[in-house]
């Protein structure tokens, strides 16, 4: 194997996250460039990861807009349950007049019917 | 001084406003720093951090606590990070092509790194990357975001994420640890 297709796969395997080739591993055994090229590769991971805990201070103002968005969203949450109570409310209140209309339509149907039929006897 | 979110988390998720409240400022300061550094820039930064923490609090109920809450926001703030690049590239018409090669301004033999500047030195280079391998290498190798939720909050395959993140590791590796004979290449194709 040449050191140019090691170096391709030197990415891939430096953490370990990729199992490296048998022929990639002998190669790096006996290379001292690949070698050298693979401390480099877990020198950037150790930078990288002390990145982690170097925190940035928050642009002024960042905190307030993010609870001002966040009251915003609670709002317009509330106000749409707010609407949909309301629209249950008059759903029901057109079903009871509906229900209370047809219950004295049949009354007065039923009345008419013993009105003709008192006439008839 | 590692906070113990788990009593707040249970308590926003009941409803508890103030506990979500204080949810946001005990994990604002980490989220902004994610953000700034998939961004770029603070004005973005903090647009970004603000629909993440919107999103957040609208899909709190669907967090089922399995992995940190830190780590919840980490992949929604990426997710929200990565729509925002996509928008302001669409805008602008300026995306970066992925293979687009490192500005010149790399750091000569005399700016090696030291302790002293090692991270200003890191997180210049990895704003010289396109944004695409930065979130990749960001994602993985800072804040160690699996592959798969790094290519599920991309929108990318698990192939195309580990892809990138080789060419961002190899392209931060040459200009922040060159190999001997690399920095020489360089020097001469600058000076052609």
């Amino acid at each position: 194997m040449q050191c140019d297709q090691v170096a391709d796969r030197l990415p891939q395997i430096v953490d370990g996250g990729e199992r490296a080739a048998p022929a990639v591993l002998a190669h790096v055994d006996s290379c001292l460039r690949c070698q050298a090229e693979l401390v480099q590769y877990r020198k950037l991971l150790k930078a990288l990861r002390t990145l982690r805990t170097d925190i940035l201070e928050p642009a002024p103002g960042t905190l307030t807009a993010i609870l001002a968005s966040l009251e915003a969203v609670g709002e317009r949450g509330a106000m749409r349950s707010l609407l949909a109570g309301r629209r249950a409310a008059y759903v029901g209140g057109i079903a009871a007049a509906t229900a209370a209309a047809g219950a004295a339509g049949a009354i007065v149907l039923a009345n008419r019917g013993r009105r003709k039929m008192r006439l008839a006897g | 001084m590692a906070l113990d979110l788990t009593d707040l988390v249970t308590a926003a998720k009941a409803g508890d406003k103030a506990a979500f409240t204080k949810l946001v400022e005990a994990t604002t300061a980490e989220m902004y720093t994610l953000a700034y550094r998939l961004t770029g820039n603070a004005e973005d930064a903090q647009d970004v951090v603000q629909e993440a923490y919107v999103r957040a609090y609208k899909g709190l109920k669907k967090f089922r606590g399995d992995a940190e809450f830190t780590s919840w926001m980490y992949r929604i703030t990426a997710n929200c990070a990565n729509t925002h690049l996509v928008r302001s590239s669409r805008h602008r018409h300026d995306a970066m092509d992925e293979t687009e090669e490192l500005a010149d301004d790399r750091p000569g033999p005399e700016a090696r790194l030291t302790s002293a500047d090692e991270r200003s030195q890191l997180n210049l280079a990895l704003q010289s990357l396109s944004p695409e391998m930065r979130a990749v290498v960001v994602l993985r190798d800072v804040y160690d975001l699996p592959h798969e939720a790094i290519a599920a909050e991309l929108g990318i395959s698990e192939g195309a994420a580990k892809v990138r993140l080789h060419r961002a590791r190899r392209k931060l590796r040459e200009r922040l640890f060159p190999l001997r004979g690399e920095e020489s290449t360089h020097e001469d194709a600058r000076a052609v």
